[in-house]
């Protein structure tokens, strides 16, 4: 198609000043964050590396879905990712590609044509620059949630250690609220700590629970149950009196688990059962 | 056909599962042990399921039949070596086995049912 060429072509001839055009409106943008971009020439090669890849591009088609496209795709996916670990907003990463219109349209308008062919290539070139504008947001948002995802299973992990109290005896502070997920991953890791530590008695301290409701309860209940198969007995603990009152007034049944206010008073029950004892050294007789 | 050694220890009967429980397996599994509960006066079983990789619902209420037969001919059962994925699957599919016994290994089966046995026999519990 020999407009599109052409079109490609103008750009092309014109590289510099448009480049130049461009790198200025993105400083005057009032939404550019001066104090995440420290040095202007870092922008400056951005802008320049892209726009080299854009005509390249644009020489092709300007289909932005053809393979001639994909070094320009890759380059602002490259850009966001970055953009977005930086921590810029997403109109704010969008801003780069957007701000090339203004350039493009100046360059557009400095040809004498009639109108018609004028509007036409506004048109196809605000659609192309739309459609870039469109990727870079949904690449922005695809790193913003892989940054989430990796925090959240960070948080997972850190958030579900099993402890050794005593020869055969394990607690397992829970902090946080229990969804299915932790539930999950809680009672992998009390099962598989049960298994290499022979333990006899797990104490689930629920003391860093905020809130239980009828779905907690059901996950702890869980808990017990999986570890009662294993062989090892649990206590819960840490059970403060709003909650208390709270897991009577939802009617959950805790009738079969044994359950103590405080983790001491667990321990203890746990020390009794494994036929241990705690006494003070040198006690007065 | 794949069959379950069902092997005597004192007064005891030791089941290893140490292949796949076919449903059939299972079955005659039941059969067998049911006879040699009677045959051999058996006080105690230790079902030894720590081979075991994969259950169903079918199993689960197999290992409950099993453990509820044997406590009506005067038996205990003691489930051990469940591996922790095993019990994660039989407690996602409802089936948490109330009232059956289980232990860690072997070893603390039988130690289970030794104590068991000293206190029916000092008439405290009657289990």
């Amino acid at each position: 198609m020999p407009q599109k060429t052409q079109m490609a072509s103008e750009i092309r001839n014109q590289q510099a000043s448009i480049l130049k055009d461009w790198v200025n409106y993105q400083l005057a943008a009032n939404m550019l964050r001066r104090d995440l971009i420290i040095k202007e020439h870092e922008l400056r090669d951005a802008s320049r590396q892209f726009l080299e890849l854009f005509v390249t591009a644009l020489e092709e088609s300007t289909d932005i879905s053809t393979p001639g496209w994909k070094p320009a795709k890759e380059y602002l996916g490259e850009l966001s990712h970055a953009r977005a670990v930086q921590g810029f907003s997403p109109s704010e990463t969008a801003m780069f590609i957007l701000s090339l219109k203004q350039p493009l349209f100046d360059l557009l308008q400095r040809q004498q044509r009639d109108a018609k062919a004028l509007a036409e290539d506004f048109w196809e070139m605000t659609v192309l620059l739309d459609r870039l504008g469109l990727h870079t947001a949904e690449l922005y948002q695809q790193s913003r949630d892989a940054i989430i995802q990796r925090q959240q299973m960070e948080l997972l992990e850190l958030s579900t250690p099993v402890v050794q109290l005593w020869d055969e005896i394990l607690a397992l502070p829970l902090i946080g609220t229990l969804d299915s997920n932790r539930t999950q991953i809680v009672m992998e890791s009390l099962l598989q700590r049960i298994v290499e530590t022979s333990a006899r008695i797990a104490i689930i301290d629920i003391t860093g629970v905020p809130t239980v409701d009828t779905l907690v309860a059901q996950h702890l209940m869980k808990t017990v149950s999986a570890a009662r198969l294993m062989g090892a007995d649990c206590i819960i603990s840490g059970i403060r009196p709003q909650i208390a009152q709270t897991i009577v007034h939802l009617g959950v049944n805790l009738q079969d688990i044994v359950t103590k206010s405080t983790l001491a008073d667990a321990f203890h029950i746990a020390l009794q059962r494994t036929g241990a004892a705690v006494t003070k050294v040198g006690a007065s007789a | 056909m794949e069959r379950i050694p069902i092997l005597k220890m004192g007064p005891y009967l030791l089941v290893t599962i140490q292949v796949d429980m076919h449903d059939r397996v299972a079955m005659t599994l039941q059969d067998e042990l049911t006879e040699q509960i009677v045959r051999q006066h058996a006080s105690g079983v230790l079902l030894d399921i720590s081979s075991v990789n994969v259950v169903d619902s079918f199993i689960g209420r197999m290992i409950g039949n099993i453990a509820g037969i044997s406590r009506v001919l005067d038996a205990e059962t003691v489930v051990v070596g469940m591996r922790p994925a095993v019990a994660i699957t039989l407690v996602e599919l409802g089936m948490a086995l109330p009232g059956i016994r289980t232990a860690l290994n072997v070893d603390a089966g039988m130690a289970l049912l030794k104590s068991a046995r000293k206190i029916s026999s000092n008439g405290r519990l009657a289990r």
